[in-house]
């Protein structure tokens, strides 16, 4: 089959209101149905994700059943916050600030962090600023390493390629972030005996783009089936603040401001999506290529990529195994 | 080379295969083979230069050079006796 002619922007296009009744009627069976549970918490972060699991919360279970948490912490952008606000006064929902960096001093985040940063940069320190990067997937044909990029307090920039031990020391210290925030949606699920939304949307969920136990952890994925252009229609339909919409996706996981792409994606989100929805509909490389504006070279790069992150987030989607099943539950 | 190779392949089959080999064979892709992610491949890269006292540069970090056990022997043979024709060269 040729998909080179129907490849486009448009080719991801859907109809807005049906999928909104859609995912409604599925959050409610969900939550209510399955789940007993009287309404849904949702970690709101300013962010297009986030902000569309809200309003879908919001409509499936009415404004007065969802509850919005707002965890900065000290690397947060200020914008974060404000943005997460501007939802929550849209919806007119119930919502709370818990600044979790207390919690990650206590689990020596920062520390950590840091002193895995100096195995390769000894000065790093008090007023510095970093974050992790991805070469551009299309540049040549190295593998992505990741790097870091330090700015040190007087400005100057440097980047340094990561090894091993750094980059674990590095990811392992800072997933104490998605981990303190989801610890702390669990705590107001429980008060409110409400479920937990998580926020992943296609690209995330299927490439491992979260941390397990983290950002990873829900007891419902609302956009986890769609592409990440199709959550800014669902955005434009459900009324989320222009401002959110226009914002470039951010980790907010460094004090460097980091896109998506910098840290996981390596491509133009956009072109992601699509090449993701080319290989899902085994669309050959060269074709996706065509109407993407690659290489066939670089397409196959990106087919190649998708397939390695998907290997490696097996282990990150896996529920514990059991050595045998349980009838009885 | 052969020494080289059966180490390399060694370290490869305890690190990355859980010290079953799985007929893998010296040709064979880690890559389509699916052994090792981009966090093997920041491993295997601190461990050639600790191990066989090697510096690699970023534009050396590429499958030519790091992609199956034939290309590792070849690679780090390269860099330990630098060749006129092989130094400055990014394989």
């Amino acid at each position: 089959m040729t998909y080179t002619a129907a490849l486009s922007p448009a080719t991801l296009r859907i109809d807005a209101g049906r999928e909104t009744d859609r995912i409604a009627s599925r959050i409610r069976d969900i939550v209510f149905g399955q789940f007993k549970r009287k309404g849904a918490v949702i970690g709101v972060s300013g962010g297009i994700d986030s902000s569309v699991t809200a309003f879908l919360c919001a409509r499936a279970l009415g404004k007065d059943r969802v509850f919005l948490l707002f965890t900065p912490e000290a690397d947060s952008s200020p914008d974060s916050l404000r943005l997460g606000r501007m939802v929550a006064d849209a919806l007119q929902a119930r919502s709370a600030v818990e600044d979790v960096s207390a919690i990650l001093e206590g689990a020596r985040c920062y520390e950590r962090r840091d002193n895995a940063i100096r195995e390769l940069v000894p000065e790093y320190g008090k007023g510095y600023k970093c974050k992790i990067v991805l070469p551009d997937l299309l540049d040549g044909s190295r593998y992505a390493i990741f790097s870091i990029v330090i700015q040190s307090p007087d400005n100057q920039v440097r980047k340094v390629r990561l090894n091993a031990k750094a980059y674990l020391g590095i990811v392992a210290a800072t997933n104490f972030k998605q981990r303190a925030r989801k610890m702390m949606e669990y705590h107001y699920a429980d008060l409110l005996q409400y479920a937990v939304a998580g926020t992943p949307n296609r690209l995330e969920y299927d490439q491992g783009f979260f941390v397990k136990n983290g950002d990873g952890a829900a007891d419902f994925k609302p956009i986890a089936h769609l592409y990440k252009s199709q959550v800014y229609e669902l955005a434009a339909y459900l009324g989320v603040p222009e401002e959110i919409l226009r914002r470039p996706p951010t980790t907010d996981t460094y004090s460097l401001e980091q896109s998506q792409e910098e840290f996981y994606f390596s491509l133009p989100l956009a072109k992601m999506d699509l090449c993701l929805y080319a290989k899902n509909h085994r669309a050959p490389a060269a074709e996706a290529a065509a109407a993407l504006g690659l290489t066939p070279e670089q397409a196959e790069r990106v087919y190649a990529m998708i397939d390695s992150k998907r290997r490696a987030a097996h282990y990150l989607r896996s529920a514990p195994l059991l050595i045998e099943p349980i009838e009885e539950v | 080379m052969s020494a080289l190779r059966d180490k390399l392949r060694a370290y490869v089959i305890e690190n990355y295969l859980f010290g079953q080999d799985g007929n893998l064979s010296d040709a064979d892709s880690f890559l389509e083979l699916g052994i090792i992610d981009s966090t093997g491949v920041l491993e295997l890269v601190s461990h050639l230069e600790e191990e066989y006292g090697i510096a690699i540069e970023s534009e050396e970090i590429a499958p030519e050079n790091l992609d199956s056990i034939e290309r590792l022997t070849r690679f780090v043979m390269r860099k330990q006796v630098p060749s006129p024709e092989s130094e400055g060269a990014a394989s």
